[in-house]
């Protein structure tokens, strides 16, 4: 059997392949646009996360130098506190000193007071370096010092990258956890999936009744519904957030509602919280949500579950053995997109969230804009993508697993 | 079941005087009163919306009477839900649900019923083999051909053993071949298990070969309810004389009730016909005539063919075993003969005026429907 098979199969693919060719054709100049738009940036972004050359580029001496320093629980040898001397001096000359300094911060406490220090208080010639810049700042004697300028000497780190997932590299090289009160980002991350992953659900527990009326209902009537779930698309993200600043705020329209009702006596805190995360984003995605779970179910005959109830399925039976593995393939894309939009959400969390309640995306921003640490950035956008990625994975072995598929 | 039972529990399914309405202004199906056998193949027959799956949605549940009561059994099932009914179901386009194998739709109704999951996959194997499709049972319902997804359909709707099992145009979908083949498959299955089927479709050819009995809807109404050789040989309306099977129409006026349930009829060019009065009761009576083109004799007639007419030959047609002849006669030009072959015999030529003569018991005197009234 298998004898005649390869030949079959080698036409099967010469066949195919002329099919797959047309296909191209067809998608090529998307797959242009794309790569233009979206793998060239993301491709960008990730070299960024672990390209380092700020201080190499203001202190080349020393960051040339350090490679030979080999013991890293003992200092450094003389040439390398010449090199570092010689260039602190010549970025003061030059006004770079801070780029250095502003480098050094993100890795060394106090890094930038250290630096600026070193060079204010650095003689201009001496017997040797290493004494005199000791003598400039006692930080200098200890290793970990050292570590951070070896660390950052470019121009490929892993620092960034660690960072992001609140983990630290000791002077030696080990891999340490940062300490609780710099540990920040794990948390971040934790919260964003937690609040996409909740959303997710809650647009589900909403979205899915309301597609299956639409579906349902006799089209001219299913035609308005429609219309009211497309209704927040015609106007701005911006302002449907504000709105629910305006609804949800202390003297807001359901608090006032709340009280006028005699539900309680003060006003609930609605906004800047949770709540307020949650509801708005709720409202927001929940079209991502109806859509897809829509068209899949427009397109699954009421014969089904006829044939289910006349071959003896109770009506609870018929729903949740042939009528919902059915939607699965709608369940997961609509499930998909609003996760992957929830925690990459910025706008919503930053205007109704409270500070503890922010997302990763507002963490990015912060540092593109305004710490201006695009190594951090790219690299908390790197973790990001990563775990997308691994969900999405999962997602797809659960799913693959149950032989559902689109086509 | 027993032969000695009572007819009254012969009968399986009773409507009595059931209607329904979907908009509250038309009924599409009109006072419905039918009673369907234990064991019995009961097709109903009739045109494209005359109500057919209306009123088998009815008896399986999906619709709700408007007026009337269905019986099961001899229990009303007004209050019983469908999937309490056990009446097996086979619909038009198989309904095979997607995301289970061929075996676990098989045992899907016996999932439901509790059968643990070793008794039941023998049991759907079983039911597979029944329909010569053993083989299959790890596939999905995508991978297989109309006519096997149509034989699943059909092994899931048998497996639990239903007493009453549905099929609303099972195989309208299935092209000319497969279609008479299954037609005998299932007609071998309803032979075998005994069970008792009532089977939708607008194919008389389908309904004549598989049933034990027809009713012929028109419009929300039974027609006849009868054997296919009685609606054949014996239609009892012009409605059933023209949908089933091939016949000719002359329009006449009933012009006296004679003996032994005859009538004379003149035609429209002044012509007597003697009739069998099946439809009309007192002279005067406009009426249709229906004979069948195999009852009408072409030039070779004997003494019992009481009635002779003349026609033109307008066309005739050589099928090998015999010839079809289209004719005017009296008013119909559409007048059509089948005249089985002769040696010997020359063929009629286009053009020539030939005698034409039946039996009175081969001419039926039926209502005129009312746009020949004119
Ligand atoms: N759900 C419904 N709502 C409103 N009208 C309906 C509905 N189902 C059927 N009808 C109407 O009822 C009439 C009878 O329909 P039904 O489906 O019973 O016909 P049918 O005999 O099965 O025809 P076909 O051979 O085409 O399947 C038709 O006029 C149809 O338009
Ligand atoms: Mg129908």
């Amino acid at each position: 059997m298998s004898e005649q098979n390869h030949p079959l199969k080698a036409r099967l693919r010469r066949a195919e392949r002329m099919r797959q060719v047309k296909a191209f054709g067809l998608i090529a100049p998307l797959l242009g646009f794309l790569l233009i738009s979206f793998v060239v940036p993301i491709a960008s972004m990730m070299m960024r996360a672990v390209h380092d050359t700020e201080l190499s580029s203001v202190w080349p001496e020393v960051t040339a130098a350090i490679p030979s320093w080999r013991d890293r629980k003992a200092l450094p040898d003389e040439a390398v506190f010449a090199a570092l001397a010689h260039d602190i001096k010549a970025s003061h000359k030059d006004r770079t000193l801070s780029t250095a300094a502003r480098r050094l911060n993100y890795d060394l406490r106090n890094g930038r007071s250290l630096v600026f220090s070193t060079a204010r208080a650095l003689p201009e010639t001496a017997e040797r370096w290493t004494d005199a810049v000791i003598a400039a700042n006692g930080r200098w004697a200890d290793p970990e010092t050292w570590g951070a300028v070896y660390r950052a000497s470019g121009p490929v780190t892993g620092f960034f990258l660690l960072a992001a997932l609140d983990r630290n590299r000791t002077a030696t090289g080990r891999i340490v956890v940062a300490p609780p009160d710099e540990a920040l980002f794990l948390d971040v991350l934790k919260r964003t999936f937690v609040v996409g992953l909740a959303v997710t659900l809650i647009c589900l527990a909403l979205g899915y009744p309301v597609a299956y009326l639409l579906a349902t209902l006799p089209p001219d009537r299913g035609n308005l519904l429609m219309i009211l779930v497309l209704l927040p698309f015609w106007t701005s993200l911006l302002v449907r957030t504000a709105a629910w600043v305006v609804v949800l705020q202390e003297h807001g329209l359901v608090n006032n509602a709340l009280i006028w009702l005699g539900i309680i006596e003060k006003p609930m805190r609605l906004i800047y919280n949770q709540v307020g995360v949650y509801v708005a984003m709720t409202h927001i995605l929940l079209p991502f949500m109806i859509l897809p779970l829509y068209s899949v179910m427009k397109a699954i005959p009421p014969t089904y579950v006829r044939a289910a109830r006349s071959l003896g399925a109770a009506p609870a039976t018929a729903f949740l053995r042939i009528y919902v593995p059915q939607t699965l393939p709608g369940i997961g894309a609509g499930g998909i997109l609003v996760f992957i939009m929830a925690i990459g959400y910025y706008i919503t969390p930053a205007l109704v969230g409270g500070a503890g309640d922010q997302l990763i995306s507002y963490f990015i921003a912060y540092y593109t804009s305004s710490s201006v640490n695009w190594g951090l950035a790219s690299a908390l956008g790197a973790v990001l993508l990563a775990a997308t990625m691994i969900l999405y994975a999962v997602y797809n072995r659960l799913v693959g697993a149950g032989g559902i598929k689109l086509g | 079941m027993t032969d000695s039972a009572a007819p009254a529990s012969d009968v399986l399914v009773r409507f009595s005087g059931v209607r329904k309405t979907y908009d509250g202004e038309t009924l599409v199906v009109k006072d419905l009163n039918l009673d369907i056998h234990r064991g019995e193949f009961l097709t109903l027959l009739g045109p494209s919306g005359s109500g057919k799956t209306t009123s088998l949605m009815m008896l399986a549940g999906f619709e709700v009477p408007t007026d009337g009561e269905i019986e099961l059994a001899g229990r009303s099932i007004r209050n019983v839900p469908p999937h309490q009914r056990g009446i097996g179901m086979v619909f038009q386009n198989y309904a095979l649900f997607p995301h289970m194998t061929i075996e676990e739709n098989v045992a899907f109704p016996l999932m439901v019923r509790g059968m643990d999951r070793g008794a039941r996959s023998a049991k759907a194997r079983e039911a597979l083999s029944m329909v010569k499709l053993e083989d299959l049972w790890r596939r999905r319902p995508g991978q297989l051909s109309g006519g096997q997804q149509q034989r699943v359909a059909l092994a899931r709707a048998l497996v639990f053993e239903p007493q009453l099992v549905l099929m609303d145009e099972p195989l309208g979908a299935l092209d000319k071949q497969l279609r008479e083949h299954m037609q005998i498959e299932i007609k071998h299955l309803h032979q075998s298990l005994g069970v008792t089927v009532v089977y939708v479709t607008h194919d008389q050819t389908e309904a004549l070969t598989m049933s034990d009995r027809i009713a012929v809807f028109d419009d929300g109404v039974i027609r006849q309810l009868d054997t296919p050789h009685g609606l054949y040989e014996e239609p009892q309306n012009a409605f059933v004389a023209d949908f089933i099977g091939e016949n000719n129409m002359l329009a006449g006026t009933v012009e006296e009730m004679l003996e032994n349930g005859l009538c004379r009829v003149a035609l429209a060019d002044g012509r007597h016909v003697t009739a069998r009065a099946v439809n009309v009761t007192a002279a005067g009576q406009p009426t249709r005539l229906s004979m069948r083109p195999e009852k009408v004799h072409v030039e070779d007639y004997g003494p019992q063919h009481v009635n002779r007419l003349i026609g033109t030959v307008k066309e005739t047609i050589y099928h090998g075993d015999h010839t079809r002849l289209r004719l005017a006669v009296a008013g119909n030009p559409e007048f059509t003969v089948k005249m089985r072959f002769r040696p010997n015999r020359p063929r009629p030529e286009v053009g020539e005026r030939v005698a034409v003569a039946f039996a009175a018991e081969d001419c039926r005197a039926l209502d005129a429907p009312a746009e020949d009234e004119s």
